[in-house]
């Protein structure tokens, strides 16, 4: 029954394009998704292992320009006799490509940060962040630098021989995100609802008693670090083969703010927190555009995220779940009173 | 458990030395451990019974001496690895998963008997849900097994004080330990759920687990240990059977002082209440 209801919510959301008629809409939800994509990798270490990675942009980004260098080409020049020259390759390998470096630099900020924790690993992840925004704007030859590299080709789906697809219209983006996300919610809901899961969770709540009955927390915070730097590596190429052009302030402290924020508004460690507050916070901009100014809508955001903080410290989606709870047990507790309105109804 | 797997050394603590800056914890400790038994390590306050079991289970490295579990050394191990030799211990200050139910909490400590790899959940295979089963009715057993069996869906920091214990003892169990190490299980319980703690130490030995038990309350470890290790100052000061413990002059002097050595020796002859008041003049 649970199943019959995921797949038909799925299926509800692969069939809004077809009625919704409106480009511009149909847009927002796609950038609402790659965020919400980044936002659930970034749930996996916040919500599960309990470490902030302040500088989860970094992981989005290098998805983001490997990709785009990898489908476009480049040379280098190493000496003054020699350039290596990179010939372009498939739009999806590329975006393999996004998803293993970025998994790669993962892997090595979780070894790096093997011993640190709380605030150590916020400031490991805040500088990784910022070295690679500074070699992006800076080492030109390969990056371009804040010139930007532009002309990105789209996804492209073929069928060698019969048919080619290439992703220039905005539908077979949406169902790609979509795609995407459905993937991701599923790996990370098997892992958080697995002994791995158990284990990260183990480290987050009580790290001297994880490791007394055997749980290696190392090898479970690298392995956090890795699969959500991939997710989030994954968003970064699918944002840069949607926009096609990406440039250095990709890397900006904002982004990685706004996926804390989604993070922590819609709940930390829970599967569905993400998704909420990447909804809320992805689609409430342009709902606000319409009758607020860019200064007031930033106002109104530090409003919600106040309010919502103070009355709902655990996230919209705890809250919403504990209510839900009580309201079930609500009917009973009453019954046993023998309130008479309740037998009369 | 057989007879006479209990000559057998299974773990052996060999001249331990703990220094922490200039101040000696633990001053060359050699005792052993036999298969099979209920040691009970005891010793006045800031003797080094919790150093000493900080140091075995890998959380602080000893500055020398050896120790060793079933021949294999533990020197340089890390918490875990040492777990997974089978070494569980439980912490002195209550020491739960607080924000997961205790259902949640044992399955936590199961980790260990779980032999699915990451990659392997990841892409659903069918023996990662059927573990996922068998772990679900192995975390209800052992949460039966400490008869906190009808608590499963409350939260580790919802329970009372002495069912946390209960929880703690039951996630090291999911451990599967061949040694558990208890420290100080029973403070904070109260009589009642002391004796049922010491019932529970009956059932924990017929499943053949070695337990290392520091306790203060000297009823339960007189009660439930074969044999006593007394730690004073960083050395041990005697090994023997509870009943020789209790006779023993420099226990005696250890924790109630040299004026009361010869009383004290009497004290089969002296009478409950005046016991009573030498102890709070000490």
């Amino acid at each position: 029954m649970n199943r019959f209801l995921e797949v038909s919510v799925v299926l509800f959301l692969a069939s809004i394009p077809f009625w919704l008629g409106n480009l511009y809409y149909l847009h927002i939800l796609i950038t609402t998704g790659i965020f919400i994509i980044a936002a659930m990798s970034l749930n996996l270490l916040l919500g599960y292992t309990g470490q902030l990675s302040l500088g989860h942009v970094a992981f989005f980004g290098i998805g983001s320009y490997t990709s785009a260098l990898v489908s476009l080409g480049f040379d280098l020049e190493l000496t003054e006799s020699y350039t290596f020259v990179f010939e372009p390759k498939p739009v999806w390998f590329a975006f393999l490509c996004g998803i293993v470096l970025a998994a790669i630099s993962g892997w090595l900020i979780g070894r790096i940060s093997f011993k640190v924790r709380g605030a150590y690993f916020v400031i490991v992840s805040i500088s990784f962040a910022e070295v690679v925004r500074l070699v992006s704007l800076n080492w030109i030859d390969l990056t371009e630098g804040p010139m930007a590299l532009n002309n990105i080709q789209p996804f492209t789906f073929a069928i060698p021989g019969l048919w080619e697809l290439t992703f220039f219209k905005k539908e077979p983006n949406y169902w790609l995100v979509l795609g995407l996300c459905v993937v991701c919610f599923v790996i990370i809901r098997r892992l958080v609802q697995s002994r791995a899961g158990r284990a990260m969770i183990a480290l987050r709540e009580n790290e001297p008693l994880a490791t007394s009955i055997g749980v290696d927390v190392t090898k479970y915070l690298v392995l956090a670090t890795i699969l959500s730097a991939g997710m989030a590596g994954a968003a970064g190429g699918l944002y840069t083969h949607y926009v096609r052009i990406v440039d250095p302030d990709i890397f900006l402290f904002i982004y990685t703010v706004t996926m804390v924020i989604m993070v922590v508004t819609g709940g930390k460690g829970t599967l569905a927190g993400p998704v909420v507050g990447g909804l809320i916070f992805g689609i409430l901009p342009e709902v606000l555009r319409a009758f607020a100014s860019p200064e007031v809508q930033w106002i109104i955001y530090g409003i919600l995220m106040i309010l919502i903080v103070y009355f709902l410290p655990e996230g919209i989606v705890p809250a919403v779940t504990q209510w839900w709870q009580r309201r079930a047990r609500g009917p009973e507790g009453s019954m046993s009173q023998g309130s008479a309105p309740g037998a009369a109804s | 458990m057989p007879a006479k797997t209990i000559q057998q050394e299974a773990l052996t603590v060999d001249s331990l030395e703990v220094h922490f800056g200039g101040l000696l914890a633990i001053n060359s400790m050699t005792f052993d451990v036999r298969a099979g038994e209920v040691l009970g390590l005891i010793g006045p306050n800031g003797a080094g019974k919790t150093t000493a079991f900080n140091a075995i289970t890998g959380y602080i490295r000893p500055s020398s001496g050896h120790i060793a579990y079933r021949g294999a050394s533990l020197a340089g191990l890390s918490p875990n690895e040492v777990a997974d030799l089978g070494v569980v211990r439980t912490f002195q200050k209550t020491s739960v998963f607080g924000g997961q139910s205790a259902f949640d909490n044992v399955l936590m400590g199961l980790h260990r008997r779980q032999t699915r790899k990451a990659l392997h959940i990841i892409f659903g295979l069918p023996s990662v849900a059927a573990e996922e089963r068998e772990m679900r009715d192995t975390a209800r057993e052992v949460l039966d097994f400490v008869g906190l069996g009808p608590r499963a869906d409350e939260l580790g920091s919802a329970l009372p004080y002495g069912e946390q214990r209960l929880l703690e003892v039951a996630v090291a169990l999911a451990a599967r330990p061949s040694l558990l190490l208890l420290d100080e299980p029973v403070s904070g319980m109260n009589p009642s759920e002391t004796a049922s703690f010491m019932q529970i130490m009956g059932e924990i030995r017929k499943l053949g687990i070695t337990v290392l038990l520091v306790e203060h309350d000297m009823k339960m470890v007189m009660g439930v240990s074969d044999r006593v290790v007394v730690l004073n100052n960083g050395s041990i000061i005697a090994d023997g059977s509870p009943g020789e413990i209790q006779k023993n002059p420099d226990v005696i002097r250890a924790y109630l002082g040299e004026r009361y050595k010869k009383k004290a020796q009497m004290r089969s002859t002296a009478r409950v209440g005046a016991k009573g008041k030498k102890r709070a003049q000490g």
